[in-house]
């Protein structure tokens, strides 16, 4: 099973329902793809849900990475929402979980965004 | 399959549509060897990692190449081996990924989460051509969070 994504726009924030994996191949390059999109119509703020994703491996991690440092160089952000255990475990084994801001309740998330571009 | 030295063995060409099934056949055989949900999950990612490598850096995404995956339960431990047809690495020269400097690196993560969830991990020659990489998980270790060192 490959990764799936729905996109919903609240306020200016882009949410990104994904589900599936998200790992070396299609997965991955699903994830890339969507990011290069969104930055490409000027949708800089992005939360990605990952309540569904049910395996994501080191490419993918790496993906992620990779999508963190390209909206923030376009001046955006992108940040994570609702983290499986086995991807919460994962971005704390690598050291990532204090390098993206995770969130557990999307309107706090939605709520971090406006006052970091408030600030 | 539970007797001690029992094998399991699947052999099949580099496509990264077969890791799906290298997977399927990993949770079967580390749930047979009686290892807890958590446990089977990291044998399972350590697995996906370790065909990703045969697969994309040993047999260069080749399909004539074949990647040889090979289990054996023992009383004590579950030995997989990973065979490819490449000509092999050296894991320690891979940087470290939890460095400052490699911290946002896109690659690099995945011998290192090996290392993390197996007990033994190493890599050798193969007489005659290729690489295999053994891992090693043993019942009740405690292997948390932390990378194994390279077995000598």
């Amino acid at each position: 099973m490959s990764m799936k994504s729905t996109l919903r726009q609240v306020d200016s924030i882009t949410v990104v329902d994904m589900s599936g994996r998200i790992t070396l191949g299609e997965g991955c390059t699903q994830l890339r793809e969507l990011i290069r999109e969104q930055l490409g119509k000027g949708h800089k703020n992005l939360l990605l849900n990952l309540a569904d994703v049910t395996y994501i491996d080191s490419s993918g991690i790496g993906e992620l990475v990779s999508g963190f440092t390209r909206v923030s160089n376009e001046g955006g952000q992108l940040k994570l929402l609702n983290l499986t255990k086995k991807v919460h475990d994962l971005l704390q084994i690598t050291k990532l979980y204090t390098v993206f801001d995770v969130h557990d309740d999307e309107a706090k998330a939605i709520t971090s965004f406006e006052k970091a571009a408030g600030a | 399959m539970t007797a001690e030295g029992s094998v399991v063995e699947v052999v099949f060409e580099s496509d990264l549509k077969n890791v799906e099934m290298a997977e399927e056949v990993t949770r079967r055989v580390s749930s047979t060897a009686g290892f807890a949900e958590d446990e089977q999950h990291r044998i399972d990612m350590a697995v996906h990692e370790s065909v990703i490598n045969a697969i994309w850096h040993g047999n260069k995404n080749d399909p004539s190449k074949q990647v040889r995956l090979r289990f054996q339960i023992f009383v004590d431990r579950l030995e997989i081996r990973v065979r490819d047809q490449g000509n092999g690495y050296d894991p320690n020269a891979i940087p470290d990924p939890l460095s400052q400097e490699n911290l946002l690196s896109v690659s690099g993560r995945g011998i290192f989460l090996i290392r993390t969830f197996m007990d033994e991990y190493r890599v050798e020659k193969v007489a005659g051509g290729g690489t295999e990489v053994i891992l090693v998980k043993r019942m009740n270790s405690n292997n948390s969070d932390q990378p194994r060192r390279e077995v000598p």
